[in-house]
């Protein structure tokens, strides 16, 4: 064997392993929101003045679907990156991370229509101070997931290996979705408690 | 890092070390395992001194509670007025000291000191999967411990809520001194740690599945690596849970929610929070603090395994029953947290459901246990100080944990909880077990970490005074708890029924403080020999393990050519007809025909009429 194929297996060998973390990295993610859940009926079980007791925003459909959008886009993004046409995944990363920026903004004003309604995070009754929490927490995934983007997005240049961008954009998206996914998560798991 | 191992130049292959490496990049901002793992031992050694230091002061004030020591007030200030240590700093001393213990020197100098240094070299990989996420692991675990000991210099002293910072105390700034601006910090730190924790676990998992060299299959693996891999896993699983708990914590604490908080009055003042349950905070921690302790034990437990067996020159009896049994404890680390929480008003049908599966752990342990004794009977067993260490840890292992048995029991805990039998239960099971273990763990790699040898008669020294200091400063503590001693108070002269105790505190005190000064023996052991220790052989140990194949001067990327492929498991010590009593990994069947069993070759029918054929030739007869 070559010495050059040795180095393309240990390559291949890094890659599998980085996107290994990559998942075990959600896990983890997901332990924590799992946490929350549990916290929540626990909390939820101990009275009968507990609970959501509120109408949740109509926003939370509106970024649903922004961040629905946004996952298509990326995931476009990610075929265009896989066909070396480096302008086409510029722009659709572009698309996405307005996408992202959008769905973060909606969510904080969801927070204040939740205050009109009279939900506010300081709250005897914690179950509604939950609906901060589990927002929040995710905004701040959210955040993290925008920078993952902008860092593939300068990736995306002809000085950086094909593979290397590609690998990349697989991380990106498969991170976005699976932040897209814990949101569909959170809200369903809000409507069945709502 | 990385890059230089991935590089494409096939003309460099062989020159992994010789990229440029200044002093910033070697030891300080290092992404090698080896320096990452060294950086953790050290930090942990360095804690560990501290945080010893830390239950010395305390012991001093439990065993001479009327007594004044004036050169306590010269180093402590007003902690330590006329000499006595005031009861606010008392809490904190505990609680640091627990903190400091069990994540900074059972956890992060445990694990982390070891997973980086031998899952790399033990699978034979060049390095870790992710350096980046490796040195940021560190350097999240360094701030964290530079945050939790500055907390020593605030005005308001450090968190003295206690290592589990229950709510209220831990959720009301103002209700103690040690709630204050202390518990901020402490918060701080272990969302840090925990970071730290998560990058350095994911970075274990995936290093172990994906990087394994040629041959290494899951079933050969030492037992070492299969400890760091379920520790790593049980790890990811719930530090993230105790992120959620400390969020609302801190929510609680700063911005006025009420997740925790409920009918508190704070000084005569009635505070405004409703609603909220401390319950729900004891049930998240648990769901972190139960399985941290097998986050502590297991590494230790891998690490006495892989040094039980090498020095008694045998295979550790029961491979696969001790693999399992590592598995049901990690399962089960998950289902019993509850036994915390026995009298926090638990409906008694959870309690007995919790009392079960805590019991079910005995077995795990049990079969662990039974199998390290099977693995000395008759072994040629040598005792280096690593060895010691290692039965001491099985002994501490299996006293500290017969008392288990007790404390799971739903209704015995009701007498029994919060008292110092509690206290000699966890220090003797994962305090002394888990510290035994990472002891022979230092003194069995440090070959392999520095270069050169730890002096032997030191090292005896150091594990006598420690392992007879260890049993009569906690045995006798069990006595106390029978008797309703409670734990994490301050002094026991208001008591008429404690008043028989002073004694044993006073024992107590004086075999903590002669264990303590033991250290002394291993630190002078340990910084010394990186200096003037005896330089090390490649494999001292005459071990089978990968690491002992690399050279001992340690190089980036570890094997100077090719990563060795390996062929048999990591245990075939004084195998018969075989003319050493040890085969690495790496040696072939084919070199060993005289040795090899039917069952080496897992019912590959070419390799076994090779092998018949060939003792049909050679005159051997194979039994069994």
């Amino acid at each position: 064997m070559g010495a050059n194929e040795i180095k393309l297996e240990e390559q291949q060998k890094q890659f599998k392993a980085k996107k290994f973390n990559l998942w075990l990295g959600m896990i983890g993610m997901f332990m924590m929101f799992a946490a929350l859940s549990s916290g929540f009926i626990v909390y939820t079980a101990s009275g009968v003045d507990k609970g959501i007791k509120t109408i949740l925003p109509q926003m939370f459909i509106y970024s649903t679907i922004v961040i629905l959008v946004s996952s298509l886009t990326l995931h476009l993004a990610f075929k265009a990156a896989k066909a070396g046409e480096l302008a086409k995944q510029k722009l659709l990363l572009v698309v996405t991370i307005v996408l992202g920026i959008v769905f973060f903004i909606l969510q904080v004003q969801s927070w204040g229509v939740l205050t009109e309604q009279g939900v506010y995070f300081i709250n005897n009754n914690a179950s509604q101070s939950f609906i901060y929490i589990f927002t929040g927490l995710h905004l701040a995934h959210i955040i993290a997931g925008i920078i993952v983007l902008i860092s593939a997005f300068f990736c995306a240049k002809p000085s950086i290996a094909t593979e290397k961008n590609v690998f990349r954009m697989d991380l990106a998206a498969i991170f976005w979705h699976f932040l897209d996914l814990l949101w569909i998560y959170i809200y369903v798991f809000l409507l069945l408690n709502q | 890092m990385s890059s230089t191992v991935i590089s494409h130049d096939a003309a460099h292959h062989d020159a992994h070390g010789h990229h440029h490496e200044t002093f910033l990049t070697k030891y300080i901002f290092s992404g090698d395992h080896k320096m990452i793992a060294k950086q953790f031992l050290i930090t942990g050694i360095i804690m560990a001194v501290f945080a010893m230091t830390l239950s010395l002061l305390f012991r001093i004030q439990l065993a001479w509670p009327d007594k004044e020591f004036p050169i306590l007030e010269v180093f402590l200030g007003k902690w330590a007025e006329g000499g006595r240590i005031k009861p606010d700093f008392f809490l904190s001393l505990v609680t640091i000291h627990g903190t400091m213990m069990v994540f900074f020197v059972l956890t992060a100098g445990l694990s982390g000191t070891f997973s980086n240094l031998l899952i790399p070299y033990q699978i034979g990989a060049r390095d870790m999967a992710s350096p980046l996420m490796n040195m940021l692991s560190y350097w999240f675990f360094f701030v964290a411990c530079v945050i939790m000991v500055a907390s020593f210099f605030v005005e308001s002293g450090p968190a003295s809520p206690g290592w589990t910072i229950y709510p209220p105390l831990s959720a009301v700034p103002t209700a103690i001194a040690g709630s204050g601006l202390g518990m901020t910090l402490w918060l701080i730190s272990m969302t840090l740690f925990i970071a730290s924790q998560v990058l350095g676990g994911v970075n274990y998992i995936s290093t172990i599945l994906n990087m394994r060299t040629k041959g290494m299959d899951l079933w050969k693996m030492p037992l070492t690596i299969w400890a760091f891999f379920l520790t790593a896993i049980v790890g990811l699983l719930s530090f993230p849970v105790l992120v959620s708990a400390v969020v609302l914590l801190i929510f609680d604490r700063s911005v006025g929610t009420s997740f925790y908080l409920s009918d508190l009055v704070v000084q005569g003042q009635i505070l405004p929070n409703e609603g909220g349950s401390p319950i729900l905070f004891q049930h998240l921690f648990w769901f972190l603090g139960h399985p941290e302790v097998y986050i502590v034990v297991m590494p230790a437990l891998g690490l006495t395994s892989e040094v039980i067996s090498t020095n008694s020159r045998k295979p550790i009896f029961g491979y696969h029953a001790m693999v399992y049994s590592l598995v049901g404890i990690t399962v089960l680390s998950f289902i019993v947290w509850g036994h915390h929480m026995f009298v926090t008003g638990m409906n008694p049908f959870l309690g007995g459901v919790f009392m079960i599966t805590t019991l079910i752990i005995a077995v795990p342990s049990a079969v662990k246990s039974f199998n390290y004794m099977a693995t000395l009977w008759r072994g040629n067993i040598r005792f280096t100080p690593a060895m010691m260490f290692a039965i001491g840890m099985v002994s501490f292992f299996i006293s500290g944990g017969l008392t288990g048995l007790f404390l799971g029991n739903a209704a015995l805990d009701i007498n029994l909880h919060d008292t110092y039998f509690v206290v000699a239960h966890f220090h003797l099971v994962m305090g002394s077990a888990s510290i035994f273990g990472m002891l022979c763990g230092v003194y069995h790699w440090y070959p392999k970490m520095f270069g050169r040898m730890m002096n032997e008669k030191l090292g005896y020294f150091h594990f006598w005074l420690t392992f007879i200091g260890a049993y009569l400063v906690f045995f006798p503590m069990h006595f106390m708890g029978v008797d309703g001693v409670p734990r994490r108070y301050y002094a026991f002269t208001e008591f008429a029924f404690m008043e028989k105790w002073m004694s044993v505190n006073l024992l107590v005190t004086w075999a903590a403080i002669i264990a303590g000064v033991g250290q002394v023996a291993f630190l002078v052991n340990f910084f010394g020999s990186i200096f003037w220790g005896k330089k090390a052989t490649q494999n001292p140990w005459n071990s089978n393990t990968l690491e002992w194949t690399t050279p001992v001067e340690h190089i980036h990327g570890n094997w100077p050519g090719e990563i060795p492929t390996v062929y048999r498991w990591p245990y075939d010590y004084s195998k018969p007809g075989h003319n050493e009593d040890f085969i690495p990994q790496t040696v072939p069947f084919s070199e060993t025909m005289s040795s090899n069993m039917p069952h080496d070759f897992e019912g590959n029918e070419e390799a076994i009429r090779i092998q018949e054929q060939w003792n049909k030739e050679n005159n051997r007869v194979v039994e069994g």
